[in-house]
């Protein structure tokens, strides 16, 4: 469970939004022409990052409005939350020292230590 | 070389209470990684140590290592409400589950470890016309597929689990269900270690907190290995990581339709018998099943986005927790013991993936999401198939990869049970 700082209405509990996923993902401008696979990477490959992730929630139980998040998927930690059709914010994340690793805090598993990488 | 491990029986149990208990021996080495092997299993949960048991043992394929970041089991297989059932709706995945089901039925014998497998039957229960349809339709699905199900009208169900609330003035009254009666559970721990155990007499060498930092690649052929605990070469790699495959994914650029989510559990302070069988829900989405120890274990579903921090909402747990009330009044001042989350892998179809990549030398299996425990012995059985030659078993040929671009899904997505 966490808090989201809905634009419109303020911080809620998790339970009132829902998430539709991945962030930033372009509809293809010319359907006929795609492969088998590009279809397949438009409709089902997801970064599915563990650390940053951009992300789309929708206030479901409150404005009902959409919005993007920047959030730590190892930790549940949202490090920005910014408006529908902006690009992507450059942040700064604690990442565990190890790819599969645990991060210092926000984890159901102890950790060692952490590190601080930049997201390109 | 090591000594074999000595035969558990009843004997060894009376020789060694002489002693205290004192002298049991590990029932697994845990040995240095050597610097080449002829198969790595990355990912010691259910699905990775029965896979290198069946390398070994169908296969003859004993130089082979099992590498887990953390303990063995101490991912999603310890943390899963412990269901085994084959009642899945579409050939192929009723297939698969089913030569899982049947690899449990003998499996205590076979590893000589009590896995404590239980077929005390699950019911699926239907709450409205639609559930009622849906179930009926898997129930014929199944009979057509050689799979014991039958159908239970409301007094049949009352009759076979007492506890639970029939009466039709509820919210979701039980309409009827469907019963599986050689499904059941059984003690996840064991399975991990009996799987282990048995492995390791084979020669397996299972090698605990290491992790894999990166893969290394010539030509497009796997070579090896970077870990925590150093370089370690071969030229098979099976990925059986679960929900952390597209972190290990991304390090050599594949890109899988997986998303990671919290999928939560918990049990409540342990009372007497008083459910005799595992109840499932999926309209109401909830599952309770009482353990040896007297606990009810109850499971959630996911939380609704990605997450890799082993905890979600409560929101979630609360939702559960109404559903089996309102079905068992009986347990409404139960109090909660523990509460935990595992992170779970689910592709789009809910179906997993078991297949060779591009990679020549790489495979992944993977996309278990929430119903992955119930395949433990039947995953590895096909992915050992899959890694020894090269090629899938055709148990698992419909869950390769390329799926998703051909457009064979296999859709189990609500048809499967709970969760799914």
């Amino acid at each position: 469970m966490f808090i989201i700082k809905c634009p419109n209405c303020g911080e809620r509990e998790q339970a009132e939004f829902t998430c539709g996923g991945e962030a930033h993902i372009i509809r293809p401008k010319n359907p006929p022409e795609l492969t088998d696979d590009q279809w397949a990477d438009y409709l089902f490959i997801r970064q599915n990052n563990k650390g940053l992730q951009l992300e789309r929630w929708n206030h479901f139980f409150g404005c009902r409005q959409w919005f993007n998040v920047a959030r730590n998927t190892a930790t549940d930690e949202i490090i920005k939350i910014y408006n529908m059709g902006e690009k992507a914010p450059i942040v700064e994340i604690e990442e565990p020292t190890t790819p599969s690793g645990e991060p210092s805090i926000g984890s159901g598993n102890f950790s060692t230590s952490t590190n601080t990488a930049k997201n390109k | 070389m090591h000594k074999k491990p000595k035969k558990y029986s009843v004997f060894s149990l009376v020789k060694n209470a002489l002693s205290y208990h004192e002298n049991w021996k590990p029932a697994w080495r845990s040995p240095r990684p050597k610097k080449e092997y002829d198969a790595i299993i990355i990912g010691g949960g259910g699905h990775g140590l029965t896979t290198a048991y069946y390398l070994a043992k169908n296969h003859g394929l004993t130089n082979i290592a099992v590498l887990e970041k953390g303990w063995i089991g101490g991912g999603n297989t310890g943390r899963n409400t412990t269901i085994i059932r084959s009642n899945y709706l579409w050939d192929q995945s009723a297939a698969l589950y089913e030569h899982a089901l049947k690899l449990w039925e003998g499996m205590s014998q076979e590893l000589n470890y009590n896995v404590m497998f239980s077929q005390r039957g699950v019911m699926n229960v239907a709450h409205n016309l639609q559930d009622v349809r849906e179930l009926k339709r898997r129930w014929h699905a199944n009979r057509l597929n050689d799979i014991d199900c039958e159908w239970l009208n409301t007094e049949q169900v009352k009759e076979f689990c007492p506890v639970i609330n029939t009466s039709q003035n509820i919210r979701y009254p039980v309409l009827g269900a469907t019963l599986q009666r050689r499904a059941g559970t059984a003690r996840h721990d064991a399975v991990a270690w009996g799987y282990a155990r048995g492995a390791d007499a084979m020669g397996v060498d299972i090698i605990q907190n290491c992790e894999v930092t990166g893969f290394d690649i010539k030509n497009g052929n796997i070579t090896g290995v970077e870990t925590t605990k150093g370089r370690i070469n071969s030229k098979k790699i099976g990925v059986v990581a679960a929900g952390h495959t597209s972190v290990l994914a991304n390090m050599v650029g594949i890109k899988l339709p997986l998303e990671s989510r919290p999928l939560q559990a918990l049990v409540s302070e342990p009372v007497k018998p008083v459910i005799d069988t595992v109840v499932m829900s999926n309209t109401i989405h909830a599952y309770v099943s009482q353990s040896d120890k007297g606990e009810l274990v109850i499971g959630a579903g996911t939380d609704g986005y990605t997450s890799y921090s082993q905890r979600g909402g409560f929101n979630i747990v609360e939702d559960t927790i109404m559903a089996i009330v309102e079905l068992f009044p009986l347990f409404s001042r139960l109090k909660m013991l523990r509460h935990w989350g595992g992170i779970v892998d689910i592709c789009p179809d809910a179906s997993p993936i078991i297949s060779k990549t591009h990679i020549t030398g790489l495979f992944i299996n993977c996309g278990w999401g929430t119903g992955g425990f119930k395949a433990t012995p039947g995953s590895g059985w096909v992915f050992a198939h899959t890694i020894a030659n090269n090629q899938p078993h055709t148990l698992n040929a419909p869950f390769n990869i390329n799926r998703f671009s051909s457009g064979e899904l296999v859709d189990e997505h609500g048809a499967a049970a709970v969760a799914h």
